[in-house]
């Protein structure tokens, strides 16, 4: 069975060559591991450095955003027949080595998407505490809106089969996707769960959120969730 | 004296409105404007020169309305306008950056067929080529 771990990499020339080792390093019985790079038209170096790595790299054209990046990959993934597809995020938040836990999960609940959240076991990077109170807010209208519980909707870390994969390929959020990305999900009646993996903090490279992007993300994320409640 | 100056501005307010409707019609023409988004510039400008003619107008409409002063009808209408105006503007943007996302996503995709079937047709050249050695 084959695996697409989709990287969406904007300015990520520190974290990339790293992370295709160390995705070449893991092994999985029964899984061919591919990884896919999407670089979202980045200044630095990202598709030299990415050209020259063992993996798929598709180069956008323009600047997307990263939920147009991933979306991309996830096609790319469904059009090419994978069964699974992963998205790691290129800045090394979400280690490979972990991904084992999400295919397991995936084989023991039969769920359409499993979430891999750093909240259910306390372990590894927590991000600071501005953060987790969003993340607890996010959780809260989530909890409202679907009546799931997601301890870390924020996070990419999620691994998709062949059902998602053909609903991303549909429609995907373009900005800040993850938490809305969710509601999606549920309306389009695919099973969600999550489970506990331990990430790391960014190796190099800014966060896509800083302090000063907070509120517009709240507001765009409270948005998106209610009017993708309404929409569909 | 009094009449001396508001025929005075009445000639430009004339004039400005005609070369403005001139100018319109010149982006139209060399295709830097669309007709859909020129249709509220001609007919802004169309009510200007009503306007700039039918000098009892405004204070007519104000009447009509029931505003105090029609200088205060005229701003009313205007900031409508122009509300009305930024917000059809956004759907505008919003729809081409979807159409944008779109074309990008596409493009990717088909580079990237493109590049696997060079390679591969360069890669069945290569094999011929030590076949008919």
């Amino acid at each position: 069975m084959k695996l697409a771990v989709i990287i969406p990499a904007f300015n990520e020339e520190k974290n990339l060559e790293k992370l295709i080792d160390e995705i070449h390093s893991i092994s999985i019985q029964d899984i061919q591991i591919q990884p896919i790079i999407v670089n979202d038209c980045s200044t630095d170096s990202t598709a030299i450095i990415a050209q020259n790595l063992d993996c798929i790299l598709i180069n956008m054209p323009v600047n997307v955003g990263i939920g147009g990046a991933v979306q991309t990959g996830m096609i790319y993934a469904y059009n090419s027949g994978f069964q699974y597809a992963i998205q790691v995020d290129g800045d090394g938040q979400h280690p490979p080595k972990e991904i084992y836990k999400l295919l397991e999960k995936m084989k023991i609940s039969e769920a359409n998407v499993v979430i891999g959240s750093r909240f259910i076991q306390s372990q590894g990077f927590q991000s600071s505490g501005l953060r987790r109170l969003g993340i607890n807010y996010l959780k809260l209208i989530i909890k409202i809106f679907t009546g799931l519980t997601i301890t870390d909707s924020t996070s990419g870390f999620r691994l998709y089969d062949r059902a998602s994969l053909e609903k991303i390929c549909e429609y995907y959020p373009d900005e800040y996707p993850e938490p809305e990305a969710i509601i999606y999900f549920h309306k389009m009646k695919l099973n969600i769960v999550e489970t506990a993996v331990i990430m790391k903090s960014r190796e190099a490279g800014k966060s896509s959120i800083t302090l000063l992007n907070t509120i517009y993300y709240f507001w765009k994320v409270s948005l998106a969730i209610f009017f993708s409640y309404l929409k569909l | 004296m009094v009449h001396y100056f508001s025929y005075r501005i009445q000639f430009i307010a004339i004039a400005v409105s005609l070369i403005f409707l001139f100018y319109i019609g010149r982006l139209i023409i060399k295709g830097k404007l669309r007709e859909e988004y020129a249709i509220f510039w001609v007919v802004s400008t169309i009510v200007l020169i009503i306007f700039s003619f039918w000098r009892r107008g405004i204070d007519f409409f104000a009447q009509l309305l029931g505003v105090y002063l029609a200088p205060n009808l005229v701003f009313t209408a205007a900031i409508f306008a122009i509300l009305i105006y930024l917000l059809h503007l956004s759907i505008v943007v919003s729809n081409l950056q979807e159409k944008i996302k779109i074309m990008a996503r596409e493009l990717a995709l088909l580079k990237k067929i493109i590049e696997e079937i060079k390679m591969n047709s360069e890669a069945e050249k290569h094999i011929s080529d030590d076949e008919s050695k």
